[in-house]
């Protein structure tokens, strides 16, 4: 086996050193009637060799996003990496090492997970990061979960429909269990009514959810979302678009209490929707309540500056039922990427990226209204994704079309928005060329029973 | 010589004017930019992150990455943390432009070598556990174990049963009760034995038609496998309530037996433990659960399913506990997971096994002479060692050795847990190290013990820092860096 190492000469003398006849032996405490006495039903043993054949041959199956245009978003994102994120993240002493328990041998992923912290304070303008969570999703929730402990007399939850559906789902799979009611709002023209809104917090309410940039891509009144909302004493919780913030207000300006955001889109390929990033920053006021490992800054011998583990009274390990969350694992590795990601980018790299973005999204959106049978459903402003409807409500179709000519076309929205199932959700990242930009539009323009012609329109 | 500048922070690093990444100039129509974005969202300026040159970057991270001790480097003899070696060939594979481009809302289509990858996978880990509904979904240890606990909390609603109450050994990981609650659950502590067995008379005592679940990790924390196992699935179950097996150690029985066959109703794994998915500074992993057959309705969606030759995601399944996750979960650890068990096989994998627990018990035939082992002589995939003598008569705790250790070019084991040992020291080797290194850290730590008290209370002495003040830190926290600072 290739990663053992007992030869048959050392088995045989550990054996002896441990006074036990057999191998079989040391399981002698696991009842016989639980032994399995046969082997396990599983596919033969595959060398590297053939392992990799394999996994080349499933992989080849798949139509991979770097390999043909892809205009998908809803919460992921074909967004450029640079090189020096996976050569310094892939690192073995970065890769392999564990929870930073022991300051004295973590003084890397420490430095790494303050500064990520730093750096996501500094990018959201808010006071307090942890070291992330499981992914943007996870991180509305435990937001949810913070503000309602808390705000702990208080039982409602005032969400909007333009909030991811998944992390409204998710909301709902949680709350089954807990006494928390959800309610949500209707979204119009693509972003929440203040005066809906008002209408359902009250004095009940927890916090109110949103997300800035939307599940739509369009961009939503925060600042008056905050102020409805301190009216009726209740937190805002906004999920955002870490890479928006190379260019709109951030949280801290905006007034939130709690920011969350999907960290992919800084240096986290697709991979099928994870492992991602959960970024959760907050007030000071949430400082001892925010779930999830957090480095602090501190000294040792000699006053020297270094960092460790902090706050640990809040987490399972010490306070078990009483914790704060049940979150344990981070996702370190993927800090540390958003951190590297971040570090290359800088401010300028960040202002250029997000340009890019809006600047093709737009192009995107009016190169496709041009053609008669599609339109913009909504006129409120977006940042890089934004909805367009097939007036032939052929949404499938187009998909099917696009495909088999390479594109990835955009994601249909049926599934979530019944009263939007003739529109797609389109993402246009700064990957994206004009050239398959206009591909891309050509294509669905001229989709007609199952297939498109491209032939034309480079 | 360390690069001490390169250890800055990012931010004492920066200088106004450099920059690495350069995006290229937009090559759609020039268009003025508040014409797409209104004043009223616009920042007044870019956000105020550090302005560095790559190289900057690249020697930053490079020079941070050499102040830490890894699996790549040291012996990390983690007890409960299974920190085993990583294999490289599952970096690449699951790097694989077919496998890391995929974005998850391409069609079911566009995706059928993933999904098949992903069913079998279902299928492999339902195979080993015994328990043949799976859900990949969870995206950590705790998140699989508060999912099932959904699972159960969903299936008792569906039974019109009011159960309210988890049961754990004290001995059970914090993650347990930590679930419990989030789940919606009142939580009761059942007493271990002294020999690490679960106190059969505090569990009857504590188990009534009310209790909706029992957590119990076996083989436990304390390396022991939990011989009354059948006796306590008869006490469990014929009070109606459900066993929950804390997949932790699952390292230690891979075809050895299987939860599903000793009772278990629902379980979860760690792939980044027992699979050897690397733990990147503390993540990520993954937690898929697998359940009893009947249970596999309230599974949260989506699951992949195999038509025919197709495979496809079923999302409709009505008492479904809904979704826990974003997304599919986290996929690229679960490619891992499927490159680990297939470069073993069903062979492979119990030698896996076999040598984890020979290597425990070796170590254990030579620490025992060195530090008192109170649960006897035989271990599966770790044990625990108790430095409380040492402690009383010499003043040497378990953190003493544990940061001594470090010196020596080990990383410390686990001290502290589990809670119910006085100074613990709990080792887990791992298969894949070799008898020359349990050895070599034997002697390591025979010596340690013949230093002198007041020395060790100042260890390590060759790491970059020794013995940060943790008091500080947690008092007046520091938890960014400040422009004024």
């Amino acid at each position: 086996m290739p990663y053992l190492f007992n030869t048959p000469e050392d088995q045989q003398a550990m054996l002896e050193a441990i006074g036990a006849s057999s191998v079989e032996d040391l399981f002698a405490s696991i009842p016989e009637e639980f032994r399995l006495r046969r082997a396990l039903n599983l596919p033969p043993a595959m060398p590297e060799l053939a392992l990799t054949q394999h996994l080349s041959a499933l992989a080849d199956k798949n139509i991979a996003a770097g390999r043909v245009p892809c205009f998908l978003g809803g919460g992921s994102y074909d967004h450029f990496i640079p090189a020096a994120v996976d050569m310094l993240a892939s690192r073995g002493e970065f890769y392999t090492s564990y929870t930073p328990y022991q300051p004295e041998v973590s003084q890397g992923n420490l430095q790494a997970m303050f500064e990520y912290q730093s750096l996501i304070c500094q990018l959201t303008g808010m006071d307090v990061s942890n070291a992330s969570l499981y992914d943007g999703g996870s991180a509305v929730v435990e937001a949810v979960l913070m503000c309602a402990a808390v705000n702990a007399r208080r039982r409602k939850v005032v969400t909007a429909s333009s909030v991811h559906p998944e992390y409204r789902q998710i909301l709902e799979t949680y709350f089954a269990t807990l006494e928390l009611e959800l309610v949500t709002v209707p979204a119009e023209n693509g972003v929440v009514s203040l005066e809906a809104l008002s209408a359902a917090v009250d004095d009940q309410t927890v916090c109110v959810v949103v997300q800035h940039p939307n599940f739509f891509g369009s961009l939503e009144d925060v600042a008056g979302i905050v102020e409805l909302a301190r009216q009726a004493g209740a937190f805002v919780v906004q999920s955002f678009d870490p890479l928006s913030l190379g260019l709109i207000k951030n949280p801290g300006e905006l007034g939130v209490d709690v920011a969350v955001a999907e960290g992919q889109v800084l240096g986290t390929p697709m991979a099928y929707g994870g492992p991602y990033l959960g970024i959760m920053t907050c007030r000071d006021k949430f400082l001892r309540q925010i779930p999830g490992r957090i480095a602090g800054q501190t000294t040792a011998g000699g006053g020297r500056r270094c960092w460790v583990l902090t706050l640990q009274t809040r987490e399972q390990h010490i306070r078990r039922e009483k914790a704060t969350s049940n979150i344990c694992t981070n996702q370190g590795l993927y800090a540390l990427r958003a951190s590297i990601y971040l570090a290359l980018m800088g401010p300028q790299g960040m202002r250029e990226a997000a340009e890019l973005c809006i600047r093709k999204s737009h192009y995107a959106a009016e190169r496709l209204v041009r053609s008669s049978r599609f339109e913009q459903p909504f006129t409120s402003p977006f940042f890089k994704e934004f909805v367009v409807r097939d007036t032939q409500g052929e949404v499938a179709e187009l998909l099917a079309g696009a495909e088999s000519e390479g594109i990835l076309a955009g994601v249909p929205l049926g599934k979530w928005y019944p009263e939007y199932e003739d529109c797609l959700l389109v993402a246009v990242t700064e990957k994206r060329t004009r050239a398959e930009i206009d591909r891309w539009a050509s294509c669905l323009e001229s989709v007609e029973s199952g297939a498109c012609s491209t032939a034309d329109a480079v | 010589m360390r690069n001490q500048q390169a250890t800055q922070l990012l931010f004492e690093l920066s200088k106004p004017g450099r920059r690495a990444a350069q995006m290229p100039a937009p090559d759609t129509p020039d268009v003025d930019l508040s014409d797409l974005l209104p004043e009223q969202f616009r920042a007044s300026a870019p956000p105020p992150l550090p302005e560095l040159a790559e190289p900057d970057v690249v020697r930053h991270y490079t020079n941070l990455s050499t102040l830490n001790m890894s699996v790549d480097t040291h012996f990390y003899p983690l007890g409960s943390c299974t920190m085993k070696y990583n294999p490289k060939r599952n970096e690449r594979l699951a790097g694989l432009p077919g496998m890391a481009d995929l974005h998850p809302y391409q069609s079911e289509g566009s995706l059928q070598g993933l999904l098949q990858l992903l069913f079998e996978t279902q299928q492999m880990l339902a195979e080993i556990s015994g328990l043949p509904a799976v859900s990949l979904q969870p995206a950590a240890g705790a998140h699989g174990e508060l999912t099932a606990l959904m699972v159960a909390a969903a299936h008792f609603r569906n039974l019109g049963e009011d159960r309210r109450v988890v049961l754990a050994p004290d001995s059970a990981h914090g993650t347990n009760p930590a679930s419990a609650k989030i789940a919606g659950f009142d939580f009761k502590t059942i007493k271990s034995r002294p020999d690490g067995a679960v106190d059969l008379d505090d569990l009857k005592a504590k188990l009534s038609d009310k209790t909706a679940v029992f957590m119990i990790t076996n083989p436990s924390t304390l390396g022991l496998f939990e011989k009354q196992i059948a006796q306590i699935a008869d006490l469990v179950h014929e009070q109606g309530a459900l066993i929950y097996l804390d997949g932790a150690n699952m390292n230690a029985i891979l075809g050895i037996t299987r939860p599903g066959d000793f009772g278990a109703d629902m379980m979860h794994f760690n792939p980044h433990k027992t699979f050897s998915g690397p733990h990147g500074g503390g993540g990520p992993g993954a937690g898929p659960i697998c359940v009893r057959e009947d249970l596999s309705p309230y599974l949260p969606t989506p699951v992949v399913v195999k038509e025919g030759d197709r495979y496809r995601l079923e999302e409709n399944r009505p008492l479904s506990i809904g979704r826990v996750r974003s997304f599919f979960g986290n996929t690229g650890v679960l490619v891992k997971t499927y490159c680990y068990i297939s470069t073993h096989g069903p062979d492979g994998l119990r030698r896996v096994s076999e040598n984890a627990v020979l290597n425990a018990n070796y170590l254990l035939s030579r620490v025992k002479h060195i530090l008192p082992t109170p649960h006897g002589d035989r271990c599966m995939h770790e044990f625990v060692a108790s430095a409380a003598k040492l402690k009383k008569e010499r003043n040497v705790s378990a953190m003493d050795i544990a940061k001594r250790l470090l010196d020596y070019g080990f990383h410390a084991p686990t001290v502290y847990f589990p809670l119910t040992v006085p100074e613990a020291i709990m080792i887990e080797p791992t298969e894949t190290e070799s008898k020359e290194t349990l050895d070599a850290f034997t002697a390591a730590l025979f010596r340690i013990t013949e230093e002198s008290a007041t020395e060790l209370h100042d260890a390590p002495f060759s790491t970059a820092v020794s013995r940060p003040d943790e008091v500080q830190a947690a008092r007046k926290p520091i938890m960014k860096w400040k422009s004024d600072s």
